[in-house]
């Protein structure tokens, strides 16, 4: 079984809309995955999976024994393979504990699961570290934005330092750049730092680009992860990282643009 | 663009700008994290213990601090040995 963290650092950047569109990118694979909310207090995964209404027991009631682990765990709508683990919304946000989430872990392992995918809360306090803390591997989910950059480096440097790996000093957690909302126009306008400039700051392998788009919103609106909306750029570029995450070799996408020609300027057209 | 931008070359581009700053502190914060005071402790101890084989010293004899200009970082270490103390250790 891989741990996968879904970090940031800084919030509102995508890492919920990520978990849940990587996560479904894995089942629809074929592997047994779950995804776990570790945002206690503003849980939203279950939202944007669009399984709000069918949460009896979260994680917390598993990691304090209120509920089994199989009691907890929503079949996702979507996707045979995947479930989710949804987060307390009425908990303090000290209720994870490390042996509990270690628990539930193993728990998850013992059940066959290949994948578990870690949604951090934004921040690096208790619920962020107790996110990455098992990892295996991390997505770091970064914005073409300052802030973004400057706390996924700071976040990268706490996975570092205080995942089970470091702490053990077994082989560090795999790192993966994921950038968001790239708009290849405003980078092509010199108003917006590249996948590359982003790449060469943190020093971190690029798993994928995935473009500033409007069908995330609908995606959100309708609980239906962004991959599964057909046709559209966003859930192509999400297939495309889950295909580069399980090793395959898929070129980048949707990271130049094209100038439209004076013609097409002049007479409009799309 | 007004015509001055025009005839002396565009302004530089905020992309650029950004990624200039954020080398900047991306680097600045990796070398507060990496050399953090914590160690300062740790190090005045050991100072003082080699120190007091030759020479008779009090700790509050020995300072030692990290100062940071720009990108340069001075280890400043100040030992003050007393009049008796020094005249032996000449």
């Amino acid at each position: 079984m891989r741990i996968v963290v879904v970090t940031s650092g800084k919030g509102g950047v995508g890492k919920t809309t990520t978990s849940a569109a990587f996560a479904s990118g894995l089942a629809l694979r074929g592997f047994k995955t779950a995804v776990i909310d570790f945002d206690v207090g503003l849980r939203n995964l279950d939202l944007i999976m669009g399984c709000e209404r069918r949460v009896v027991y979260d994680f917390v009631n598993v990691v304090q024994g209120e509920a089994k682990l199989t009691q907890a765990l929503i079949k996702d709508k979507h996707v045979d393979t995947l479930h989710i683990l949804p987060a307390s919304q009425t908990k303090d946000k000290d209720a994870l504990t490390e042996e509990g989430v270690e628990k539930v872990i193993k728990e998850l392992e013992a059940m066959g699961f290949d994948y578990v995918v870690c949604d951090s809360p934004a921040g690096i306090e208790r619920g962020a570290l107790m996110a990455l803390l098992f990892a295996d591997e991390a997505i770091v989910v970064t914005n073409p934005e300052v802030s973004s950059v400057r706390d996924s480096d700071r976040i990268l440097g706490i996975l570092q330092s205080k995942s089970r790996r470091a702490i053990e000093g077994r082989d560090p957690v795999k790192e993966h750049l994921l950038v968001t909302r790239y708009s290849a126009k405003r980078v092509e306008e010199g108003e917006m730092l590249s996948y590359k400039d982003i790449q060469e700051l943190l020093r971190v392998p690029l798993l994928g680009v995935i473009p500033e788009s409007d069908a995330v919103l609908h995606a959100s609106n309708q609980g239906v992860p962004a991959i599964h909306l057909k046709g559209t750029d966003v859930a192509e570029a999400y297939a495309d990282v889950v295909s580069r995450f399980l090793g395959e070799d898929k070129p980048l996408r949707f990271v130049s643009y094209e100038k439209p020609s004076l013609i097409k300027r002049i007479f409009g057209g799309t | 663009m007004s015509l001055l931008t025009r005839l002396f070359g565009e302004k530089k581009k905020t992309a650029a700008i950004a990624k200039e700053r954020l080398q900047l502190i991306i680097a600045r914060e990796h070398v507060d994290g990496k050399s953090s005071p914590d160690f300062l402790p740790a190090l005045q101890k050991e100072l003082l213990d080699v120190i007091s084989k030759y020479v008779k010293i009090a700790p509050e004899d020995i300072k030692v601090q990290l100062e940071r200009q720009d990108n340069l970082e001075i280890l400043e270490v100040n030992i003050i040995l007393n009049e008796t103390s020094s005249s032996r250790a000449q």
